[in-house]
């Protein structure tokens, strides 16, 4: 176990190596830069500002002077945003975008498993239509036509909510709900759709039929049969929706005015910030290649079939 | 035991959105609460990249600026003309080349320190200085003496015509008689900067626990993404005129949440406007507009071998009816636009050539091509935004109906935007140009031979001369004259563009409930006056 889990650590650095290179040509050969103006910058002021960045020198120097202030943890000067570093912006953003995650994330896990439970449990029943149904607007309604719905029915209308804004600021806690319930929705969905499915097939295998046989009630084969074995395929989704619902906020952070990474990632490409495209790109490389290390760890356990060698 | 667990789990359900309910309601009143004093909350349309004077560039940061910093001038909020900062007057020579301020006694900074004529002197320095790379230092590169040549040509500090003749004169030579000097000045280009500052944390002087301003507000809190607040700087000179104890700008981009925002009472002022209900939102009284000192037009490449004829520059242009598209299309209120500079004080733009369906199948078939036969596929490229969008959807279906002329679009996102449009590859552009000041040249320059801004490689030395001769010209009638004279050659004789409306700023604002902030030409609202009613 112990070699398994240092040997997939190891194996993120080239991964990570890979992605980095493969971004940091990619970004360069992009058309435009971060000081493209529609007022055209005076040639020697467009010198200064290069060589200010670095950007007079060589690509393949700019990309080993790049990769070094990254190995220090030294991600450089936003382009745009100038009066911060990337390593603040990020530092700032990245909580947010987490904490917005997580609730979000949450949320979909718990009542996509409730409403899965429910659904499997009364089988073609009114409930089960009903949350399947549900289930399916949360996956078929993207998130910028749900956010203004429900911003205009809870904050708009009802007046319960704040149509924007953070847990920073005036309105507190209460700016969460609308975004975390948007971006959960169609995470939610597919957790419900995921679990019904898993659920309905453990119901109908023999080893619950025996533990019915053996006069067992439904809430305890539920928990300690069907459970365990059935939420597998919810906990290797677990891993790219936790992944993808904190890079994937980007839509939920735009309408909302979350002050987190996603807003600055979608920015600093249509800015062409080159430092801050890398700095976000390496964090969400990193969430993401850890979320799929966690999930075959907590799989491992989950499943004794599967041994760490 | 499983039908009890659900029971309990709905009952927390239902209890949890209870409480949100109820805390949603409380918070509210303490929202409304804290509006009855005098806090003003901004939609600012989007994060703004720096507060530092020499780095901005951009609306949202002008207004954040303008909280901030003070320059010599300010703008009347009525008029936007410059009116006394922190200069309190200032004398113009017979020749009208050199300006003296009489700079306020007593000013200092919000740290204390005093402001005099030597605060100019290093601040414009800096400013120019080419190792800032203050992307706007060309405002004053164009106005004083030597400023240009230290700023872009290798010149020296000493070149820079200002000097302190004691601590309140400061005098500025300029390139000439320059008759938007002044105007010009209150433009944040010509803001101080608290160089004693800066000398001491470097970069590092922006940052909250060193901000050091001289605006009629300072620096609370910035959370990029999230807010920034100011709130009264107590060593302003006009604080009696201070009314707000606080402003906060939110960088909120999406049109939707803005106005949904207004709506909710969370802003007091949205400067985004979703397009999609512009209809509804011109019969909310809150809804203000006022034509602007800007242009929307479209670049037409100049070297293309067919968008060379005139001939086909002009029918494209005299095919479609503005004031329909306005109405129909983009329904803001723009003004129809037949020429490039829009009118400014007594200045008159170019005639330009209407809507005249019969004379432009005319000129299409004089050029050879009878309903559009044998004319090949232009493109129109524009950048992402619905506006943009739907004109060019508009101009396509119209020079097909009217012209038989096929047109296809592409929409590019910003940055690649404009270097394509930089090209000699595009064929038609849009383009649009807001007034840095209030004259007829600023917009004239963008077509001189060679200039940065002159996409569509248009050239014509007859109109460079004229404009370079008004350059020289102290302002007055005669030098109008000559800008005219020169746009007629552009816009009426050669179509270099295909001007299309003049932009109108539309703000939405409570203005029963708030005074001292009025509609103007170049959409600048100074913050001192501003009060609840």
């Amino acid at each position: 176990m112990g070699r398994f889990v240092l040997r997939r650590l190891i194996s993120i650095i080239p991964t990570m190596f890979i992605i980095v290179t493969v971004s940091f040509f990619m970004m360069r050969a992009a058309p435009g830069g971060p000081f493209s103006r529609e007022k055209e910058v005076p040639p020697a002021v467009l010198e200064n500002l290069l060589r200010k960045y670095h950007m007079d020198e060589s690509l393949p120097r700019q990309y080993l002077r790049f990769l070094g202030d990254v190995v220090r943890g030294d991600l450089g000067p936003s382009f745009k945003n100038k009066d911060f570093t990337v390593n603040q912006l990020i530092g700032q953003s990245l909580p947010n975008s987490l904490i917005l995650g997580l609730t979000s994330l949450t949320i979909a896990l718990v009542l996509g498993v409730l409403f899965g439970i429910i659904s499997a449990i009364k089988q073609n029943s009114v409930l089960d239509y009903t949350t399947m149904s549900i289930a399916v607007t949360g996956i078929s309604v993207p998130m910028f036509v749900a956010g203004p719905v429900l911003m205009l029915i809870f904050a708009v209308w009802l007046k319960w909510l704040p149509t924007q804004g953070w847990i920073t600021g005036r309105q507190g806690i209460k700016t969460l709900i609308l975004p975390a319930v948007t971006l959960s929705m169609p995470y939610f969905a597919y957790i419900a759709r995921l679990s019904r499915a898993s659920i309905l097939e453990a119901l109908r295998s023999d080893y619950v039929r025996t533990a019915r046989a053996k006069g067992l009630s439904m809430p305890v084969i539920m928990v300690k049969h069907v459970l365990k074995g059935a939420l597998l395929p919810v906990v290797s989704y677990l891993g790219p929706a936790c992944a993808g619902i904190v890079t994937g906020s980007v839509v939920v952070e735009s309408i909302f005015v979350v002050p987190g990474l996603g807003t600055f990632f979608v920015r600093s490409a249509l800015n062409r910030d080159y430092t801050l495209i890398m700095g976000t790109v390496i964090v969400y490389s990193l969430i993401l290649v850890l979320m799929n290390f966690v999930v075959d760890i907590i799989y491992g356990f989950l499943d004794p079939r599967i041994s760490y060698r | 035991m499983m039908k009890r667990s659900l029971i309990l789990a709905l009952s927390l359900a239902v209890i949890s959105g209870a409480l949100f309910a109820g805390g949603g309601q409380s918070s509210s009143a303490a929202s409304s609460g804290a509006k009855a004093s005098a806090e003003f909350v901004v939609g600012n349309g989007t994060e703004i990249q720096s507060i530092d004077p020499s780095q901005i560039e951009g609306v949202p940061e002008a207004r954040v600026n303008m909280a901030l910093f003070e320059g010599l001038a300010t703008y009347n909020p009525k008029t936007n003309k410059a009116e006394p900062g922190v200069a309190e007057s200032w004398t113009i020579s017979a020749d009208g080349s050199v300006l003296t301020f009489k700079i306020r006694p007593n000013l200092v900074w919000s740290d204390g320190t005093p402001i005099n004529a030597q605060t100019f002197v290093d601040s414009w320095l800096y400013h120019l200085n080419p190792t800032t790379g203050s992307e706007y230092a060309y405002m004053p590169g164009m106005v004083i003496k030597g400023a240009d040549l230290y700023n872009t040509q290798g010149g020296k500090p000493s070149d820079v015509a200002i000097r302190a003749v004691n601590p309140t004169t400061f005098e500025v030579t300029l390139v000439g008689n320059v008759p938007y000097a002044i105007d010009m000045m209150a433009h944040y280009a010509f803001n101080p900067l608290p160089v004693h500052v800066i000398q001491k944390y470097g970069a590092d002087w922006i940052k909250k626990e060193n901000f050091v301003s001289n605006g009629p507000f300072v620096l609370q809190e910035w959370i990029p993404n999230d807010h920034l607040t100011v709130i009264p700087n107590d060593k302003y000179w006009n604080k009696a005129n201070v009314h707000l104890s606080k402003i906060t700008f939110l960088p909120i981009e999406d049109t939707n949440t803005a106005y949904q925002a207004y709506k909710n009472g969370e802003i007091d002022w949205s400067t985004n406007i979703p397009l999609a209900i512009i209809d509804q939102l011109k019969l909310e009284k809150d809804y203000h507009v006022q034509t602007q000192l800007g242009s929307y037009f479209y670049y037409i490449n100049m070297s293309h071998p067919i968008l060379k004829d005139v001939r086909i520059r002009k029918a494209l242009s005299m095919s479609f009816d503005r004031q329909e598209l306005i109405d129909r299309v983009i329904k803001g209120g723009q003004v129809p636009a037949f020429a490039l500079a829009p009118p400014i004080g007594d200045y008159k733009p170019a005639t330009g050539t209407g809507y005249d369906l019969a004379a432009a199948k005319r000129l299409l078939a004089e050029a050879g091509y009878p309903d559009g036969r044998g004319l090949p596929t232009f493109q129109i490229i524009y950048n992402t935004l619905d506006a943009h969008k739907v004109i060019a959807e508009y101009l396509q279906q119209v020079w097909k109906n009217n012209l038989g002329v096929n047109v296809t679009l592409q929409n590019l996102e910003w940055a690649t935007f404009l270097d394509e449009r930089k090209t000699s590859r595009m064929e038609l552009g849009r383009a649009g140009w807001i007034a840095d000041y209030a004259d007829a040249q600023n917009f004239l320059d963008l077509i001189v031979t060679g200039g940065g801004n002159n996409d569509g490689h248009y050239s014509n030395p007859q109109y460079d001369a004229l404009i370079r001769r008004a350059s020289a010209m102290p302002g007055g009638t005669a030098r109008d004259q000559i800008l005219h004279q020169a746009e007629e050659i552009a816009i009426t004789q050669d179509q270099v563009v295909i001007p299309i409306y003049y932009y109108v700023s539309q703000n939405i604002i409570n203005l029963d409930k708030w005074d001292g902030w009025y509609t103007n030409p170049q959409d600048s609202h100074p913050w001192v006056g501003i009060k609840r009613k």
